[in-house]
């Protein structure tokens, strides 16, 4: 079914990183990611990726999941990964024609495959224990001094939030016409891509049709409310800083030492 | 032979998620060939789960359903030989619409079966006048017509499959009375013509009760009763306690009788009522 994809998704909880302000997670999830792209060598690269694990274990998030979120990338991680073993140099271990397998090009593979996988990791923890109000919320506030500028950060976020709080109904409102024209007898399994496409004309217009009544039913139902823009516009659900949030700030920091370090003492991995 | 039946289906959303839910928990049950079922519950009680189950959208996670004593899921391929047998007509069947006019949209699903065009040209004609299309109204767009004229466009989108049996949910949900009266009449006429069977789910238990022969009451998953509509009508409180109740005329004949009145407490429509109570209050007036 297609509300079967994970990545993106919220997984309501109460963990420590569900409790973590959402400012502080987006800020963390980049951070992880630069570090990821700074990590050079195996040691440093497994100090990044067990932060990203320890995280993924405390949000208990079912581990299955983050093993679902993967699925999508198996494709591109396989790809490079093929790749990068052929374009190594050092000790060949063997040799197909004229491409030649090295020791160092399994060793590229296998770091980048590794940091691949993790960067989705790294997001999707982001994802799965932020819900997409509380997202949108931080990235309002982070980027509020843009507003200095005459940005309208506050339209925006909204847009934001209301192209997101979408998402899951428009899928729900695909899998309704998809049944129904299903019930039809319209064959979406079979045939060729020109077929395909095809069955795709009875899915896309209906679903076209009710997303513009949606909008214009949300813009008369916003304004029956009074919404003008952010003007003035207070927040029911402050945001506020508080324990768990130093303490990842402070082990953010850990991390970013141990990897500075663990890279200044040992050479680089990725030879070419 | 029964037309439908279930052997403990059961069908549970999300294995595995925190999001994992039971729909349908171990249902049997069993359809008569030309009879029309309705289908009540409270939201959430799984009665569209069960629905979908049995026309093949949704695969039973255990169980089976045999359609005429036959397995529908033992070819998965040939799962649309089956949609083409048991018609569903979905809620707010409306937003299905999608071809240029309202013809070509009513020929979609015979056309699928592999009908050539006069054919289905045929049918199509046929499906529109059950539901009371008007002619003229076949060659405009879909998305002109009028709401109550877009329900009918897409209900006769689903007869012109001519299906042996014809799932209806809530076919009359934010129709004004007098379209309901109308759609439902015509429904009980198509059934009467066609003489195939009709299961149609709702949330009027004035509607079942003027319309169906058995009633299928579902409650948390589970089949709660299944039998006669007058036989379920009659267990007012039992209803009331699992968030349904009896059509009004229903529980007004039942008070009577219980306040001494010669009424039977089962009866299910208000001319049925009538023709019960003018005697009775004839005789009142001429004793005054």
């Amino acid at each position: 079914m297609i509300t079967d994809i994970t990545f993106g998704q919220f997984f309501p909880g109460k963990s420590t990183v569900h409790r973590t302000d959402p400012r502080v997670k987006l800020c963390m999830t980049i951070f992880l990611i630069v570090l990821l792209f700074c990590s050079g060598n195996f040691a440093s690269l497994a100090v990044t990726v067990a932060s990203i694990l320890a995280l993924m274990l405390l949000s208990k998030v079912p581990m299955r999941l983050y093993l679902k979120s993967l699925k999508p990338i198996l494709f591109i991680v396989l790809f490079t990964s093929a790749l990068n073993m052929f374009y190594g140099t050092g000790t060949p271990i063997f040799e197909l024609g004229f491409l030649t397998v090295t020791i160092n090009g399994v060793m590229n593979a296998i770091f980048l495959s590794v940091r691949i996988m993790a960067l989705i990791l790294c997001s999707s923890i982001l994802t799965f224990t932020t819900s997409p109000t509380e997202l949108t919320d931080a990235i309002e506030r982070l980027l509020k001094p843009l507003s200095y500028i005459k940005v309208p950060v506050h339209e925006f976020a909204m847009v934001m939030t209301i192209a997101l709080r979408f998402i899951p109904t428009l899928l729900e409102e695909t899998d309704k016409i998809m049944s129904a024209q299903k019930a039809r007898g319209s064959d979406m399994e079979s045939g060729g891509i020109v077929q395909r496409v095809k069955a795709l004309v009875p899915i896309l217009i209906p679903l076209f049709v009710s997303a513009f009544r949606r909008a214009f039913e949300l813009a008369t139902a916003m304004e029956s409310r009074c919404y003008h823009g952010g003007k003035g516009r207070t927040k029911m659900k402050q945001l506020k800083l508080g324990g768990i949030d130093l303490a990842a700030v402070l082990l953010g920091v850990l991390a970013l030492v141990a990897v500075i370090a663990l890279n200044t003492l040992l050479p680089p991995s990725i030879v070419i | 032979m029964h037309v439908i039946e279930t052997k403990d289906c059961s069908f549970i959303y999300g294995i595995g998620t925190p999001f994992e839910m039971t729909a349908v928990d171990k249902v049997s049950i069993q359809v008569e060939k030309g009879e029309f079922l309705g289908v009540i519950g409270h939201t959430g009680s799984g009665k569209s789960t069960l629905i979908q189950m049995l026309n093949g959208l949704i695969r039973p996670t255990s169980g089976r359903i045999l359609l005429e004593g036959k397995d529908i899921w033992e070819e998965p391929k040939k799962i649309r030989a089956v949609r083409f047998k048991v018609g569903m007509v979905f809620q707010y069947p409306e937003y299905q619409l999608f071809e240029e006019t309202v013809l070509k949209d009513i020929m979609f699903g015979p056309k699928n079966m592999g009908l050539s065009d006069q054919e289905a040209e045929k049918r199509a004609r046929e499906a529109a006048h059950f539901t009371g299309l008007r002619e003229e109204l076949l060659t405009k767009s879909p998305f002109d017509l009028s709401g109550g004229e877009k329900r009918r466009a897409a209900i006769a989108g689903v007869l012109a499959m001519d299906p042996s049996v014809l799932i209806l949910d809530e076919p009359t949900a934010g129709l004004d009375p007098r379209g309901r009266d109308v759609l439902l009449s015509q429904i009980k006429q198509y059934h009467k013509s066609r003489g195939n069977t009709i299961l149609f789910v709702s949330h009027s238990m004035e509607d079942v009760a003027r319309i169906a022969d058995r009633v299928l009451v579902m409650n948390g998953s589970q089949v709660e009763i299944l039998a006669p509509t007058k036989e379920v009508f009659e267990k007012g409180s039992e209803l009331e306690k699992i968030g349904l109740r009896v059509p009004q005329v229903t529980a007004i004949m039942q008070s009577l009788a219980e306040s001494g009145f010669p009424v039977e407490p089962g009866t299910l429509t208000v001319d049925d009522a009538l023709r019960q109570l003018l005697p009775i209050l004839k005789g009142r007036g001429d004793k005054a």
